[in-house]
């Protein structure tokens, strides 16, 4: 199913060193269009820096990096019109109406007055969440505001959505919810790239790649991981990895 | 009565127009560990700040130790060790420093209680000379608790102290945990992780202020009212929607690599699944009934809550 779509990321050989530390140990892969990709790793195992490298915020320290066709050295620009990004922490603005925050978004992506309208009203239907249109943000329950959060990230229907954490903190059901959105992004054939704490989370992405002290430890179908290290969650697939490892410097 | 660690009688909580805690009561005994599940916005923090005195509740009361949170709260203040959901020790002092500080204003010193925390900050100790600023994640944790540790408490409040923390570090946080509880400290720790939940001896689950169920994990796993089977096809998509056509089904959802589905037809034969995926073309399909989890449990409370609210309404 995957193997007919395109690539929308390509890392050959991505290393990032920061002075004598190298958070990024010379990491290679592909990510197809439309793909939920899941991008797991303990603390510190260095994804954070490889996601920001990917968003375009910060220059790789040497490799070949591709994101939505641009370079990852001179097109940061571009990447960044291409991408959508959401997280736990950073999503909307706490201050501005639901509907302010879709316009100022809107805005930043270049969309018309009549887009952001539309698109607007769309994601609001579909949530039925039109009630609270005119409500400002900080008003309005968390799990709300994930799911708004992520149709903002998707108002410009962008190659690739990053999603940092985006269900830390969430209720069990809301969570699952979020992760139907996720769902038709992907069949709309944008490319999720996800972070997550949450081991049930690993097993709906259709590829996992597992990072261990800034390498990447393991990358396949979350089916193939669990026979291959012969378990029967996702969750000791990564107790496995990223114990071995967990003595911290 | 003086078994009781800490106790809350019917206690609420407002902030303008948000009910942060609604009438809320348990009991927790001496030595036990409890946990507090859910979500942001559960009220567990709100929680946290009236048992370590730093918030007065709007009505009711609560009590840690026998002392009354709002007339003895210097004594709690002496007895209780807090370790709140956002890192606060100073992130211009070192290690050492930090810890030597919480010691000094308890008037005690490190080498007094160095056997209380020994487990936990020898992992730290090799780096006692960096700033608390620059530890990872999980070293910050390590000497946050620590620090809540080094005066000998009689009773730890520990608040999401695993958000945001991988699996891994997670299940260590929680062997530390383990250790503390036998040294005979009553432990209060909220998570938003449900399969925590199975590592407390009793825990709360809690949802926009309110305590849905308290029980030990066990008897909450023995009360889900009905059967869950764990499904798997070759169309993991459609099994959510074709699931839903079998008569009396209660709910459909994605658990880890299967599907739950939930069935209150008593005798419900779960060769009917088998039928009906067939029928609907599914292939390779696997059925099993499962133990539910706290994280089912929760979810059936979360929906009649809901049900209960719009009744209501």
């Amino acid at each position: 199913m995957t193997t007919n779509r395109p690539n929308v990321i390509e890392v050959r050989n991505l290393v990032k060193k920061f002075g004598d530390f190298i958070a990024n140990d010379n990491l290679t892969f592909d990510v197809k269009q439309g793909e939920i990709f899941g991008f797991l790793g303990a603390n510190g195992a260095g994804k954070t820096t490889a996601m920001k490298i990917l968003c375009g915020l910060q220059a790789p320290t040497s490799g070949d990096i591709k994101v939505a066709g641009f370079d990852v050295y001179h097109q940061t620009n571009k990447i960044k019109q291409n991408i959508g990004y959401m997280s736990q922490r950073f999503s909307l603005y706490e201050d501005l109406t639901v509907k302010q925050n879709f316009q100022f978004y809107g805005g930043i992506y270049g969309l018309s007055g009549k887009q952001i309208k539309e698109r607007t009203e769309y994601f609001l239907n579909k949530l039925e969440l039109s009630h609270v249109a005119n409500k400002i943000l900080k008003e309005i329950p968390l799990g709300w505001k994930q799911k708004l959060a992520f149709s903002v990230a998707v108002l410009h229907h962008p190659k690739i959505v990053f999603l940092d954490e985006p269900t830390g903190g969430v209720d069990p059901i809301t969570r699952r919810q979020f992760w139907e959105m996720i769902y038709e992004a992907a069949n709309e054939g944008i490319t999720v790239f996800v972070t997550t704490h949450y081991m049930d989370e690993a097993e709906y992405c259709e590829r996992v790649c597992i990072m261990v002290d800034g390498r990447i430890e393991a990358m396949d179908t979350p089916s193939a991981l669990k026979n291959k290290y012969e378990v029967t969650s996702m969750n000791e697939v990564f107790i496995r990895l990223a114990r071995a490892q967990s003595t911290e410097q | 009565m003086n078994q009781k660690s800490v106790v809350l009688e019917n206690v609420s909580k407002s902030y303008e127009s948000v009910k942060a805690l609604t009438e809320v009561s348990v009991s927790i005994e001496k030595g036990e560990l409890f946990g507090f599940i859910g979500p942001d916005g559960a009220g567990k923090t709100t929680l946290f700040r009236i048992l370590s005195t730093l918030l007065n509740p709007d009505s009711g009361f609560a009590t840690v130790e026998g002392f009354n949170t709002i007339t003895d709260y210097k004594s709690i203040r002496k007895i209780v060790g807090y370790m709140p959901g956002k890192f606060s020790l100073y992130q211009d002092l070192t290690v050492e420093e930090n810890l030597k500080f919480f010691a000094s204003i308890y008037k005690t010193t490190i080498e007094e209680n160095y056997h209380l925390v020994s487990d936990i900050y020898r992992h730290i100790e090799p780096f006692k000379h960096r700033k608390a600023g620059k530890l990872s994640g999980g070293m910050k944790q390590k000497l946050a608790l620590s620090c809540a540790l080094i005066h000998k408490p009689e009773v730890l409040f520990l608040d999401e102290p695993t958000t945001g923390v991988d699996a891994v570090s997670r299940m260590e946080f929680w062997e530390m945990l383990k250790k503390l509880q036998v040294q005979g400290i009553t432990i209060l720790v909220s998570t938003p992780y449900m399969d925590e939940a199975a590592l407390c001896d009793r825990v709360a689950l809690m949802q926009k202020g309110h305590f849905m169920t308290i029980n030990t994990p066990q008897a909450i796993i023995d009360e889900f009212p009905m059967k869950i089977f764990g499904v798997k096809s070759n169309r993991m998509f459609d099994l959510l929607i074709d699931l839903q056509s079998i008569p009396s089904t209660e709910d459909v959802y994605r658990f880890g690599d299967v599907v739950h589905f939930l069935n209150n037809e008593t005798g419900f034969d779960m060769n009917v699944i088998y039928r009906v995926l067939k029928q609907k073309g599914h292939a390779e399909i696997v059925v099993h009934q499962v133990m539910p989890t706290i994280e089912d449990s929760f979810m059936l409370n979360m929906k009649k809550a809901d049900h209960f609210n719009a009744v209501m309404q």
